[in-house]
């Protein structure tokens, strides 16, 4: 009993950062139709200018301010000078740039940093909770903590305010929502800036779990997309619940049939979505956005 | 078009021609890549001695000239730039192959054109069955596990749990260590892996805490891996002797996974970690202090096993170069091979024409981390 | 006599593969002359699936994986020639192809990117995790091809570097010339007319999944083929052929060159080929310059280098 608990608190955890990376995703994804392969390297963006920043002496807080920040900044110059120029081009492209994208930052990381692995303290100390026998760290429940609390401000952010929904008028017909008076271009920096803001926040959170290094974001995005494909690509609440059923789905797999093929888990059921749910569990159907 | 650009591109790659008295020695190393904490400060480490022995004159007058390559942890392109060091550069010697991958290709390259190779990886097929001319720096993936399977005996401990990364230097030793554990009357009663970028193992963990008989952990694997399965391991209180690889043997780890969760896991380390506690007539004490006070002064980084590995192997050419008096790869691989009782940072070498690696147990020191700080048992 | 793009195409690369030696000034060329044509052959591929079928790959690699281990393995287990585990690793992939895009091909848009994805991610996890036929991640040795010592007893004798440069430039010359004759074909008109319109071209009646698919299968073949000539000539492998970022190289290799056309595409391939040779002094930038490569190419020369250049002599600075 307490071992299956620790294999769904074990899940919980790391499902609470796969969400936290594919909730990234939507933003950018939902005004651009992009999926955005330089997700990850936001991720890693925040967690390392947080660990220089700290060293460097600022506080953590203020640290991991500083690298939320300059990482939204980041997102807006990276739709300025990569996505923006290429407006109009075709969808292997785009994907192509946004890989050319994470590479140029992954090389610049290693450069303006280092390649030594690195690490914060967490925020609320080390001492796990116990819970029937099983046991949670204090960071865990900081990342579920920030997955839910992105995911409502977004789900608010998109039903409820005039510029989310322009975000998603943009996302279904860009002409149109010019025509209605959406100033699309400043959509778009928006959703750079909110989206690598969100991947820099859950660099933040993760670091003290997971470490970071200048070449964690490949992993973290691919990941990342795969929950976010899971739950539909494009909406909170599918990244949410996408991300969380990963990682339920790894911590089990680890515990009850074989942790080597525990990633595994996560790709099988992606081709299993894709062949018979190609929606995923919360996507748009495709009639919706004629 | 296509044509003359591509010559031109094939031109402009051949500029640099061997000169006259000088020595060229090559490397290909995992400077950047999933590699790159390792094969940085191997990197490093060589572009630094290059510069101290030049600046001391270098070898029998001749000045030494490094080639160095970055693979970027990739077989296929360590192997291309084996072939470049051999066939364009000229070079007399090659040092490097920071990974067993990158290293089985060199190897190939090096051997088919009859040049001295030090690898700086630790797997054992490297260097068994021998081969002519490939040596090696760091001890075997299967040393690491006699090592720690001695000190598990020591301590009357038969049964144990295995968590290993799925990286090439967890798998390796993950298959070394089951094979060597009968000889120590050691059993291994669960068998877990992780995936180098994975977040969080107490799920792996829970599964060997709730083996029956488990009476120790061992946890073969490097990066952030071992510091995160550290962690858990006190999360999940769970209390029995736990032991790291060398893989982990850098004051980093200890930074990394935390003093405290750190506090009393064991692993087979070599004297550079330890400098401070060598005895003062301990062979490697002078070149350990030297080496540590250079890199950390240079780098400003923490000196750590790999770093040491890279030294090593150029110590080992370099004292070869010396005593062959000429720089000609036949002469070079017959002088390593005549190798006796040389102290470098990761245990004193002599080589024989059966034995390449030129290390023995005593090379590895047992330490134990206690209070955030490295310390002998025995 | 004007030429057609597919005469030009191959009397260019029979005048580079052969004419190319003469300026090499040591034998290390040939080897990366080799890597060049075993790239621009997996890169072929890549253009009849996504310049003329109009879907991305990002598992590419994953058949490559298979094509190599085929030639890993096939001849120890089951003492196959080394030849024909080209042959049975070009199978499986295609088998594998089929498979997979069968079901997702069916689909608008682009699944196909996400299947293979994790198909390659779960190829590659294989390669690792199966030690006991794989040796594992740290690689296992590929038995010689032994045609270099046919050739030798049959009166010619080329090193081993210009061996495989002859060999995979013939190789990538037959791939070349395969795809340019699918191109005239009427399933290659019927593939470009797909990639302008996918509706109408349904609506004059075109089974457009199943030429899709067979488009996928076929660029699989060629990887398999490029992944088998890499284990051959290097005679040891490791799972990183099959690894994500093996299958995002070859993606940007012929989107780079141009992925609509075959030569652009194998220019794509020699160009970051060289790239990491040229840039050896500074490795520490090479990501960054291939990253800003990639992007800036996409931007200013969005049908890749080749076809933009031609684009602008043709049309003499329009």
């Amino acid at each position: 009993m307490s071992e299956l608990l620790q294999f769904l608190l074990s899940g919980v955890t790391v499902g609470a950062v796969y969400a936290l990376v594919a909730l990234g995703f939507t933003i950018i994804y939902n005004a651009s139709d992009v999926v955005n392969f330089a997700q990850g390297e936001f991720v890693m963006l925040g967690g390392m200018i947080t660990v220089f920043a700290h060293a460097a002496g600022a506080p953590l807080p203020l640290a991991a301010l500083a690298a939320v920040v300059a990482t939204a900044g980041l997102g807006v110059a990276m739709n300025k000078l990569a996505i923006e120029p290429a407006r109009g081009a075709p969808v292997v492209s785009l994907v192509i740039i946004t890989i050319g994208a994470s590479i140029f930052i992954r090389g610049a990381a290693q450069l303006v940093f280092d390649k030594q692995i690195h690490s914060f303290p967490a925020f609320s100390g080390d001492d796990p909770f116990r819970i029937l026998g099983a046991t949670i760290l204090p960071q865990s429940l900081w990342v579920i903590g920030g997955a839910v609390a992105v995911f409502i401000g977004l789900w608010l952010f998109f039903t409820r305010t005039l510029l989310g929904r322009a975000v998603l008028a943009t996302s279904n017909n860009r002409l149109a929502a010019q025509l209605v008076g959406i100033n699309t271009p400043f959509v778009m920096t928006l959703s750079f800036a909110l989206s690598a803001g969100i991947g820099a926040l859950a660099g933040v959170l993760v670091t003290p779990i997971t470490m970071t290094s200048y070449d964690v974001g490949l992993a973290l995005a691919l990941k990342g997309f795969a929950a976010a494909m899971l739950g539909g690509m494009g909406n909170p609440k599918g990244a949410l619940v996408g991300g969380l059923c990963l990682g339920l789905l790894e911590g089990l797999t680890a515990g009850y049939i074989s942790s080597q093929y525990k990633d595994a888990a996560a790709f099988i059921v992606i081709l299993a979505v894709l062949f018979f749910l190609p929606q995923g569990l919360f996507g748009r159907k495709s009639t919706d956005r004629v | 078009m296509k044509t003359f650009l591509t010559t031109t591109a094939l031109v402009a790659l051949g500029l640099a021609a061997p000169a006259l008295a000088e020595i060229r020695i090559g490397a290909s190393i995992s400077a950047t890549g999933p590699a790159a904490f390792l094969g940085d400060p191997e990197l490093k480490t060589l572009e630094m001695l290059v510069e101290e022995l030049n600046a001391k004159g270098g070898i029998n007058g001749e000045e030494i000239v490094l080639v160095a390559y970055d693979d970027n942890g990739d077989p296929n392109k360590a192997r291309t730039f084996a072939t470049r060091l051999v066939e364009d550069d000229e070079v007399v010697a090659i040092i490097g192959g920071t990974t067993t991958g990158t290293t089985m290709s060199i190897l190939a390259v090096a051997e088919d054109a009859e040049i001295p190779f030090i690898s700086l990886a630790g797997a054992i097929d490297i260097i068994d069955p021998v081969k002519p001319f490939t040596f090696k720096t760091p001890h075997t993936d299967r040393m690491a596990c006699q090592k720690i399977f001695e000190d598990m005996q020591k301590n009357a401990i038969t049964k144990i749990g295995m968590i290993s990364g799925t990286d090439g230097f967890g798998a390796s030793m993950q298959a070394q260590c089951k094979a060597v554990a009968p000889d120590y009357g050691i059993e291994i009663v669960a068998d877990e892996t992780y995936d180098p970028k994975d977040a969080d193992m107490t799920a792996q963990l829970t599964k060997i805490k709730g083996t029956e008989g488990v009476q120790a952990v061992l946890n073969p694997g490097f990066g952030q891996g071992p510091s995160i399965v550290t962690r858990n391991y006190k999360q999940l209180d769970v209390g029995l002797p736990f032991y790291q690889s060398h893989g982990v043997a850098s004051d980093g780890f200890i930074e990394l996974a935390g003093a405290e969760a750190a506090e009393g896991v064991r692993l087979p380390g070599t004297a550079l970690l330890v400098a401070g506690l060598l005895a003062a007539d301990d062979p490697q004490k002078p070149v350990v202090d030297a080496y540590k006070a250079a890199f950390e002064e240079k780098t400003g980084t923490p000196v750590g096993t790999f770093g040491g590995y890279a030294h090593d192997a150029f110590l080992i050419l370099t004292d070869a170069i010396a005593r062959a008096g000429e720089a000609e790869p036949a002469a070079i691989r017959d002088a390593i091979e005549a190798t006796t009782g040389l102290a470098g940072t990761t245990g004193v070498y002599s080589f024989t024409a059966e034995d390449h690696l030129g290390l023995d147990l005593s090379a590895f020191r047992m330490l134990e981390i206690k209070g955030g700080q490295w310390t002998l048992v025995e | 006599m004007r030429l057609t793009v597919k005469s030009a195409t191959l009397l260019g690369l029979v005048a580079l593969i052969a004419l190319a030696p003469l300026f090499f000034p040591s034998g290390f060329y040939y080897r990366v002359g080799a890597l060049i044509f075993v790239n621009g052959l997996a890169v072929t591929g890549i253009v009849i699936l996504t310049g003329w079928a109009g879907q991305i790959s990002l598992g590419h690699a994953g058949f490559a994986g298979i094509g190599a281990y085929a030639c890993a393995l096939a001849p120890v287990h089951w003492g196959l020639h080394p030849a024909l585990a080209v042959v049975l690793g070009a199978g499986v992939s295609a088998v594998l192809a089929w498979l997979v895009g069968r079901p997702i091909l069916r689909l608008k848009g682009y699944y196909l990117a996400v299947a293979s994805l994790g198909m390659g991610i779960l190829i590659s996890m294989v390669l690792n995790n199966e030690r006991a036929l794989t040796r594992g991640p740290d690689g296992i040795e590929v038995a010689e091809l032994g045609l270099r010592a046919v050739l030798k007893d049959a009166g010619l004798e080329l090193s081993n570097g210009q061996f495989w440069y002859f060999l995979c430039g013939l190789v990538l010359l037959a791939g070349a010339w395969l795809a340019l004759n699918l191109h005239d074909s009427p399933t290659g008109r019927a593939l470009r007319a797909l990639h302008g319109s996918e509706v109408a071209a349904r609506t004059v009646g075109m089974d457009v999944a199943r030429l899709k698919l067979q488009a996928f299968v076929i660029s699989a073949v060629y990887a398999s083929v490029s992944g088998s000539l890499l284990a051959l000539q290097n005679k040891f492998i490791t799972p990183d052929v099959a690894g994500f970022m093996h299958s995002v190289e070859m993606v940007t290799m012929a989107v780079l060159g141009g992925v609509g056309s075959v030569f652009g595409a194998i220019f794509g391939a020699a160009v970051l080929t060289l790239l990491p040779q040229v840039l050896t002094v500074f490795a520490e930038y090479e990501q960054l310059v291939l990253g800003a490569v990639m992007v800036l190419v996409m931007i200013f020369l969005r049908e890749g280098v080749v076809p933009s250049i031609l684009r602008k002599i043709r049309g003499g600075g329009e």
